[in-house]
């Protein structure tokens, strides 16, 4: 559905297998980056890559983590058995992984907490740190655009700022004549050509695989070849109808830190078994405010409504259910959180937000009977959490549907306010956040 | 007519992409997208329909048949885009339905025609890159891109593209089939909705309204619109909704302090919320994901409201902005309101009353047998999974659909003994010579059979159910069987069922030995095929040809079955209506298919018959 990002053995094995289609055959990236995943079986590697214990080894964590460097999570020229000692170490518990640093690098924010299941090995690459460069193309509505630094590695700093950038409109692939004119006099002319000639190759290979943003710190120029030595990409997704065949056997592993509780993970899973589209984070299992709205737009406005509010603290999860999902699945969605919510009680009470925009063509009725299954299911623990509901809806068969939800209230003795089109959208939202300030009923 | 639209098509200034006179096409044949248009073209009584034909680019040319309003009209559907412009030079809109796999190649296609100056493109998932050419593309050749991924858009009282606005129901409510006065742009199609709501709600309602779609690269961006809406004197106020993520707002804040956007903007920037989660999440669209810190929506909201735009504090406001930017123009005398039309109503779709349990009406058929449109076939109450758990075999179907029930075990088998022992009888019969010469004529297997199966009757066949009913009736009177003998000598009436051309008492017929011998065997009662055998014996005593035959024995070895499985006034009927005749008909039916593929396999040519075989005798 967009730009998703992938891990970096799996860019590097990509430019491996097919770079030097693309480069005249002149630049040929070796083969040798193993992904190392938790179902890895590191006893067996040397047996099947010899040059694990030939060669200086280096390893990193391979889960889309910016600077690792200075996170101090990239081990150097070590041999294979210290290796498989660091991936077991690193790998052992959770971490904590910083995206900001000061001069001295200590850390300056809060960090994100993870664990490390990913691990690239290479070979070391010795090389001076005046062979390092940068390199990197974005993509933009215009075309892309390459920038390239005559220095790189982990001190780059704002490349931004001090990078060379030639923007290149869409259909369009500079030479290596032009490369070497707009972004290299910089470096040493006996360098020019053989990079010019590589980042030449490299596009048409971003180009030509649908890349959304490739990014290689350090490239390391040598006399006669080049290596990319660190690497993180973006492919658009969307492409896999075009591109899926060479770019092989990848997945879009989730951003570091992000691990899914059991119940997100049930409706991840829901979500993969229908067409329609069923989501939920839960932000805070504690807070006060649950929603359970209908469409993407409407769930973030939603969301956002809460927070503009000043409720965000309060704010226990977001989650959205649209495309018209039978009833079973509405029950299922309707009962995780029904369930979430009533798991813990708190004497100030918790408010459940039933939202939704002016739907197209999907039958508000309709989808209210899988909610209103599980509400009547749920009735005891909604009465005993000290629970309030407020539902806002429009769309074909909305009174109907509106109706149901207003006599389920009286029937099951939870108080249940129901609104209209008549109502703006996010009307709810303030009633809602009165009830939590006047706390329990 | 024709000419003078296309004259008007030339004529619309830039900042118009639709008018009351804009045709379009609807590239895939999408009949309930073209239906909802028709439906807003009528409610917003257009004098011509906004489709003027639809691209069915795996169809061939032909009409589809559509309503506007109570009457039904001809839409013409094209094979080739090409074709479809060349007969209609006024179109210059195509709503583009194709696939995300499509999209580019249909877009681009349309692109190179000149009259097409916009194209919606609907489609979501469209990849980047491409969408990239084709905005590139559209710029060189001054065309205009809607999407992809979006609903479309409306121009209020004027041209709606397909699915935009829902129900037509809430088109009304929304005031959108007459103009007002605000122009409206949003990334998201599935709030435009919403939007419009709100708007109608707080002024005279919408002028026109855009959804640019959800991805990164849209092939229009909000400016682009809102520039076109500062440019229509017919929009006094401009409303819209960004998301986070891109930066597309930004060329929003620099027209305003360029003073490009001089009308007064009511916009807010959803997705305030990302700052509540801890990793990143990935909204419904695509492009709604923010990397950079300019790119939330709280640096938008703000870089907005600082360059002179209205921005609320929340969406909860966003009504409450709009109302009050609409009465201060109001006030100035910028906007005045205007009378509301009259609305012609859209009569209901019959399929949606009939849900809504508002009408009935009396069916002209009524079936009791099957059913094929649940979740599985039905034979009567036996879903087709059962019939098969159950191996209820031929004769069990044929006890659910014929007799509708399922007769036991001993009943089903005999049904099937029934077809086999009918399935053929040689090639000389009637029947069966039938089939051979008009297979031999050249003709199809359905041909060649009903040629054989119209030979059935009386005498041919028809002495199942003749047997069945004489011999029951005779026997339900209470006749002796000799008393019935005689009635029938001195009526001079054939018994039916009684007599065979070569079989004797001393040359037993197999066939009747068999089912006779069933019968006997595992049958509750046998009183009919009793009463038959006496029959037998007596008619035997004059001519040792005159047996039970095998048509015969088969007739009341049935009325037997039956009259012990179900009231004998049931039984009976079914024997009327000629349900044992039926068994005959489709045991032959396997014997005369094997008949003409016989014929077939061995090329048999035109059968003439010889003139020696027949007697002339005409008068001299």
């Amino acid at each position: 559905m967009a730009q998703k990002a992938i891990r970096e053995a799996h860019g590097k094995q990509m430019m491996a297998r097919l770079l030097k289609e693309y480069a005249g055959g002149k630049y040929v990236v070796e083969d040798n980056f193993i992904s190392v995943g938790p179902k890895t079986d590191l006893r067996k590697l040397p047996s099947k890559y010899k040059w694990l214990r030939e060669k200086k080894l280096v390893v990193k964590p391979d889960q889309l983590i910016k600077r690792r460097g200075k996170n101090k999570l990239i081990l150097v020229g070590k041999t294979y058995d210290e290796a498989v000692k660091w991936i077991k170490e690193k790998s052992s518990g959770p971490i904590t992984i910083y995206g900001k640093f000061d001069a001295k690098g200590k850390p300056l924010d809060k960090g994100t907490e993870g664990t490390l299941t990913h691990f690239i090995i290479e070979p070391m690459v010795p090389h001076k740190e005046t062979d390092e460069c940068y390199v990197a193309i974005t993509s933009n509505r215009d075309g892309d655009k390459i920038l390239f630094y005559h220095k790189g590695g982990v001190n780059v700093g704002d490349v931004d700022a001090k990078a060379l950038k030639l923007q290149v409109p869409v259909g369009k692939f500079p030479t290596a004549e032009e490369l070497e004119k707009s972004l290299m006099r910089n470096l040493p002319a006996t360098r020019r050509k053989l990079v010019a000639g590589f980042v030449e190759g490299l596009y048409k290979f971003y180009a030509d695989l649908n890349f959304a943003y490739l990014e290689i710190n350090p490239i390391v120029v040598l006399k006669d070849r080049v290596v990319p030595l660190d690497l993180a990409a973006k492919l658009d997704d969307t492409a896999e109808f075009e591109s899926g065949k060479k770019w092989g056997d990848i997945e879009f592993p989730p951003p570091f830190g992000r691990t899914l509780s059991k119940e997100e993970a049930y409706i991840e899973d829901l979500d993969s078994k229908t067409g329609a589209s069923l989501k939920l984070t839960v932000l805070n299992p504690k807070g006060r405010v649950w929603t359970m709205v209908a469409g993407g737009g409407a769930s973030v406005i939603y969301a956002d409504t809460i927070t503009d509010l000043g409720y965000m603290s309060e704010m226990a999860n977001y989650g959205e259910y649209s495309g018209d999902p039978n009833e079973e699945f509405t029950y299922k969605y309707a009962k995780t959180i029904l369930d979430l919510m009533t798991r813990e009680k708190d004497p100030r009470g918790k408010v459940l937000i039933i939202g939704g925009g002016i739907a197209n063509f999907t039958d508000v009725a309709n989808t209210f009977k899988g909610i209103v299954r599980a509400l009547r299911e749920y009735q005891d623990k909604l009465r005993r959490n000290d629970i309030k509901i407020y539902v806002r809806r429009g769309g074909p068969n909305y009174k109907e549907g509106l109706r149901i939800m207003r006599e389920l209230g009286t029937e099951i003795k939870v108080p249940i306010d129901v609104y209209g089109p008549e109502t703006h959208m996010t009307k709810v939202v303030p009633m809602a956040m009165e009830a939590l300030k006047k706390g329990g009923r | 007519m024709a000419k003078a639209q296309v004259a008007k098509a030339a004529k619309r200034p830039d900042y118009v992409l639709f008018d009351r006179d804009t045709q379009s096409f609807i590239y895939n044949l999408q009949v309930n997208a073209a239906q909802r248009m028709l439906d807003f073209d009528y409610t917003s009584k257009r004098e011509t329909p906004s489709v003027a034909a639809i691209v069915n680019p795996t169809g061939s040319d032909g009409y589809q048949k559509f309503f506007y309003g109570p009457k039904e009209v001809l839409v013409p559907v094209y094979k080739s885009l090409q074709n479809a412009s060349a007969r209609h030079p006024n179109v210059d809109v195509m709503i583009n339905f194709a696939s995300f796999r499509s999209a580019y190649s249909s877009t681009k296609e349309a692109f190179a025609i000149p009259q097409i100056r916009t194209v919606v493109i609907i489609a979501e998932g469209v990849p980047e890159r491409r969408m990239k050419e084709l905005t590139a593309e559209a710029r060189k050749l001054r065309k205009n891109i809607i999407g992809p991924a979006t609903v479309g858009g409306v121009v209020a009282g004027a041209f709606k593209i397909g699915n935009t606005g829902g129900t037509i129901e809430n088109i009304v409510d929304s005031k959108l089939h007459r103009p007002g006065s605000v122009g409206f742009v949003s990334k998201s199609g599935g709030l435009s909705n919403e939007t419009y709501n709100i708007v109608s709600r707080n002024t005279d309602g919408i002028y026109e309204g855009i959804a640019i779609g959800g991805d990164k690269y849209p092939g229009s961006t909000l400016i682009e619109h809102l520039l076109r809406f500062q440019a229509n004197p017919d929009i006094k106020m401009l409303v819209s909704l960004g998301e986070v993520g891109g930066i597309d707002e930004y060329d929003i804040v620099d027209a305003l302090r360029k003073k490009k956007i001089t009308k007064p903007l009511v916009i807010w920037v959803t997705g305030t919320c990302t700052k509540a989660f801890k990793t990143e999440v990935q909204f419904g669209h695509a492009g709604a994901k923010a990397d950079a810190d300019r790119e939330t929506a709280d640096a938008k909201n703000k870089a907005l409201k600082d360059a002179g735009a209205i921005v609320p504090n929340s969406f909860d406001d966003y009504g409450l902005r709009i109302r009050e930017t609409y009465e201060k123009l109001v006030r100035k005398g910028t906007i005045k309101p205007r009378p509301e039309p009259d609305v012609p109503k859209v009569p209901m779709d019959y399929a949606a009353a009939v849900k809504a349990k508002m009408i009935r009406k009396p069916t002209n058929f009524i079936c009791t047998i099957s059913d094929d449109r649940g979740e599985e076939l039905m034979y009567r109450n036996m879903a087709i999974s059962e019939v098969f758990k159950q191996d209820i075999g031929v004769g069990g179907v044929i006890s659910l659909l014929w007799f509708k029930r399922l007769l036991p075990k001993y009943c089903t088998k005999f049904i099937e003994m029934c077809l086999m022992v009918t399935a053929d009888h040689g090639p000389a019969v009637s029947g069966a010579h039938n089939c051979i010469v008009t297979t031999r004529a050249g003709k199809d297997l359905i041909s060649s059979i009903v040629s054989g199966m119209l030979t059935i009757g009386p005498r041919f066949g028809g002495a199942v159910d003749g047997a069945a009913q004489m011999m029951s009736a005779a026997l339900d009177a209470g006749k002796a069987p000799a008393q019935f003998v005689k009635e029938m000598k001195d009526k001079g009436l054939n018994i039916q069922g009684i007599g065979h051309l070569i079989k004797s008492v001393h040359n037993p017929d197999m066939r009747v030995e068999i089912i006779k011998g069933y019968a006997k065997k595992n049958f509750k009662s046998t009183k009919v095929l009793d009463y038959a055998l006496a029959v037998e014996r007596l008619t035997t005593q004059k001519r040792d040809n005159l047996i039970l035959n095998v048509d015969g024995c088969i007739g009341v070895c049935f009325a037997d079955m039956l009259r012990s499985e179900m009231p004998k006034e049931e039984a009976d009927e079914y024997i009327r209506m000629g349900a044992l005749n039926a068994l005959f008909v489709v045991g032959r039916t396997m014997g005369m298919v094997g008949h003409h593929l016989d014929q077939k396999r061995l090329k048999q040519p035109l059968y003439r018959h010889p003139w020696d075989d027949i007697a002339y005798m005409l008068d001299q």
